[in-house]
């Protein structure tokens, strides 16, 4: 699959997901004030949205490293796109506690407690950190994606339990959004937090194409620095 | 109200910092290919 830079799909896919980012904002914003929560409730537009973007992020990770390690579907590029896909991931997992903080603050009294789906969530955090680290160590582009790869499938298994968190241990993050919603909240309540997935996985479709892209020209850069060396070298052994 | 416009101006900035980021990198290796 090939993404230009500016290419049709990456453009339209751009305007999609800033035209639904703007709308999200400004619905969100428009929320009216809740008994409960006063004027917080309006972050439902903008943090399960975020939070659902960093386990997309994390799925496409694995299943694109699921492709790399499958001999008949091996290439660069799923590599590559699992490495995309972590460093959005990461950016989706830090707004994800930083939106989620800035709602307990005012709701629960903390900013922080160690609560299953936080303590989760933060663990997610540093699952893609580290894998991005561990993409970081010198090797061949062999063997950085199989390292990788392996280590992505063991650290997705944490986004289906961060999932059912809620369920298994009863602290103090509230139920899965769209199940609480359908009983308590009112329909434009629960508008703006569709509207809110739908953005976000646009903003993270968008960004990981042109994070796959940029990899794609730093993987280039590299292999012509190679090719450089190596004449370089030649050019030496002809000379002595 | 603070805090709800804390939350949406990080996310706004840290998604538009990002973009331009990867934006900028882009342009910047196609240039020196």
């Amino acid at each position: 699959v090939s993404v230009k830079r500016g290419s049709a799909v990456t453009l339209s896919l751009g305007v999609a997901a800033s035209a639904s980012l703007l709308a999200t904002f400004a619905y969100g914003l428009s929320l009216p004030k809740t008994v409960e929560q006063e004027h917080y409730s309006k972050l439902i537009a903008i943090h399960p949205g975020i939070a659902w973007a960093s386990y997309v992020a994390f799925g496409v990770t694995a299943v694109a490293s699921v492709l790399w390690l499958w001999p008949r579907t091996r290439s660069l590029t799923w590599d590559l796109l699992a490495g995309a896909s972590a460093e959005v991931g990461v950016l989706f997992s830090s707004l994800t506690l930083i939106t989620g903080s800035i709602w307990g603050r005012p709701t629960w009294g903390e900013w922080w407690v160690w609560d299953a789906r936080l303590t989760l969530s933060a663990l997610m955090l540093a699952l893609l950190i580290g894998y991005l680290a561990l993409r970081q160590v010198p090797a061949t582009a062999d063997a950085r994606g199989r390292r990788s790869a392996v280590a992505a499938l063991l650290g997705v298994l944490v986004v289906p339990v961060n999932h059912y968190a809620v369920e298994w241990w009863h602290t103090l993050h509230q139920g899965r959004s769209l199940e609480v919603a359908s009983d308590t909240l009112d329909g434009q309540f629960i508008f703006a937090m569709t509207l809110g997935f739908l953005s976000m996985t646009l903003v993270y479709s968008w960004l990981t194409l042109h994070r796959l892209q940029v990899a794609r020209l730093e993987e280039e850069l590299v292999s012509d620095d190679l090719d450089a060396a190596l004449e370089a070298r030649r050019r030496e052994a002809v000379l002595t | 109200m603070t805090y709800v416009l804390a939350g949406y101006g990080i996310t706004a900035l840290a998604i538009g910092g990002y973009a331009a980021w990867v934006l900028a990198r882009g342009r910047r290796l196609t240039r020196n290919r």
